[in-house]
């Protein structure tokens, strides 16, 4: 449509005081981005695409999550099959639920949050490749085993029955999932934010994805 | 795989970057920002910020530092220099920082290492020591006291003890530097690492005493490090990050290569 290609790419980033949004912020800004960011569920009307950041435990992310009236305003928008992206602890609340404090999350995929296990080092801090699993345009023009920055304890595991969602894994003692990707639902357990040039690719890739996506104008 | 990190620091004193030695003699080296952005485009893999006045009257410079930085270098940010209080804290990450570093403050009050980690992540906290050798018998196993206030007060804690105790309050990871190589180009103390990373899970980051690359192959090798940090070989251009990545990629340990380090 004329007008959807004229206008910039509406992008609402949740924020539940989980830390550092000027960096995502920033970087969505440097790609063509018109971001808001999002207090409560009414500023999330007249978007394009959600993207949930937040680093530290599910359980408090949750709990502020309820206090700002987010949960079941993100729910509808995962469920009416909207652009949304997940990063770090923002992917990890959709699994259903986490070892790290036991909190139920939100639950739109099948699976859990769970402890790196055998790892080296934990927190799992610096950059490290991501494999992919298969072709996805979140990923066009870069690289397979490209490096990119994490910080994390924990990741989400998708149970066997949503093994399709998987969209790339790295290894830290042992492979974990590090994209997952079903329909317009994304996420990342990485930063593109802070992950360099690759990092704003991958960006710009969603913001072309979004785009591209059948329901990325706001709702009538 | 995990890369090893290349990390420079930028010492910031009243909204400039400096570096002394041993904390001392400062000398202007440029605007935090805009060398953020350089060392970005050079390979840098993450950055550090140490606010070395730590005036609680200038804090607003810093917080301006680090907004603009988060504007124009897209790699992690760690800001350390006089954070006491987990709003403090809070302050810095909301102006764009990653990671916050906490030194002297939680040698005072240990349990701001917990009040920080509960509320922020773990992986948010770093805890900075400032390590200084002892003077031992022939011998004798080396041991390290803690420092403070940047090297210029004593303590009697013992370095790898407290690396431990941090731990185990909520630290993410360790910045370990020691004092007696800070600034002067020896090497980096790999006897004070091994010691430290051998007993803690966390990442550590080597710090105090590059010179060349062979102290940055050391530090990971010798030491154990996950990340070595540097300061003055970088703003003084004596060696690129391009140029001592690729010189650990030489020598097997894995860095993340940039373009530029490939070409």
């Amino acid at each position: 449509m004329i007008e959807a290609a004229e206008r910039p790419t509406r992008i609402a980033v949740v924020d539940y005081g989980a830390g550092n949004l000027v960096s995502i912020e920033q970087a969505l800004t440097r790609v063509g981005g018109q971001v808001t960011i999002a207090r409560d569920g009414e500023a999330l009307r007249d978007v394009d695409a959600l993207v949930v950041p937040g680093v530290g435990a599910a359980g408090p992310a949750m709990a502020r999550l309820e206090r700002h009236d987010l949960v079941q305003p993100i729910r509808a928008w995962i469920a009416a099959e909207r652009p949304f992206l997940g990063i770090c602890l923002g992917l990890q609340l959709l699994f259903e639920g986490s070892d790290e404090d036991g909190a139920t999350t939100l639950g739109v995929l099948p699976g859990r949050t769970v402890e790196l296990v055998d790892a080296p080092t934990l927190p799992h801090i610096g950059w490290n490749q991501v494999g992919l699993e298969r072709a996805h345009p979140l990923f066009d023009g870069i690289a397979d085993q490209s490096d990119f920055y994490f910080v994390h304890s924990f990741a989400g595991q998708p149970e066997p029955s949503a093994a399709a969602t998987v969209l790339a894994t790295t290894e830290h003692g042992r492979r974990f999932v590090s994209a997952v990707a079903r329909g317009p639902l994304l996420g990342v357990q990485f930063h593109p934010e802070r992950s360099g040039d690759d990092g704003l690719k991958l960006l710009a890739n969603f913001l072309a994805f979004v785009r591209a996506s059948p329901r990325s104008g706001a709702l009538a | 795989m995990l890369r090893r990190r290349v990390i420079p620091c930028l010492d910031v004193a009243d909204g400039r970057v400096v570096k002394g030695t041993r904390f001392v003699d400062l000398v202007d080296e440029g605007d935090p920002p805009e060398l953020a952005e350089r060392y970005a485009r050079e390979g840098a893999d993450e950055l550090v910020f140490l606010d070395i006045t730590a005036a609680p009257e200038r804090r607003g410079t810093l917080l301006d530092i680090v907004e603009r930085t988060a504007r124009r270098a897209f790699i992690p940010l760690t800001v350390g220099g006089g954070v006491r209080s987990v709003s403090e804290m809070r302050d810095v990450l909301r102006a764009g920082a990653d990671k916050v570093s906490l030194n002297t403050a939680a040698v005072a009050d240990p349990n701001l290492i917990s009040r920080c980690a509960s509320r922020f992540g773990r992986q948010a906290v770093v805890v900075a020591i400032d390590s200084r050798r002892n003077v031992g018998p022939d011998g004798s196993p080396p041991t390290w006291d803690v420092v403070v206030k940047g090297g210029r007060e004593s303590t009697d804690l013992d370095a790898v003890a407290w690396a431990e105790r941090a731990v185990d309050l909520g630290a993410g990871e360790l910045l370990v530097t020691s004092i007696d190589r800070d600034g002067t180009g020896t090497g980096f103390d790999t006897d004070l690492l091994r010691a430290i990373t051998e007993r803690v899970g966390v990442p550590v980051i080597a710090s105090g005493g590059a010179a060349g690359p062979a102290d940055f192959i050391a530090a990971v090798r010798d030491g154990g490090a996950d990340a070595v940090l540097a300061a003055s070989i970088f703003h003084r251009r004596i060696h690129s990050i391009t140029e001592i990545k690729a010189a650990m990629a030489e020598a097997g340990i894995p860095v993340r290569l940039t373009p530029e380090v490939a070409a």
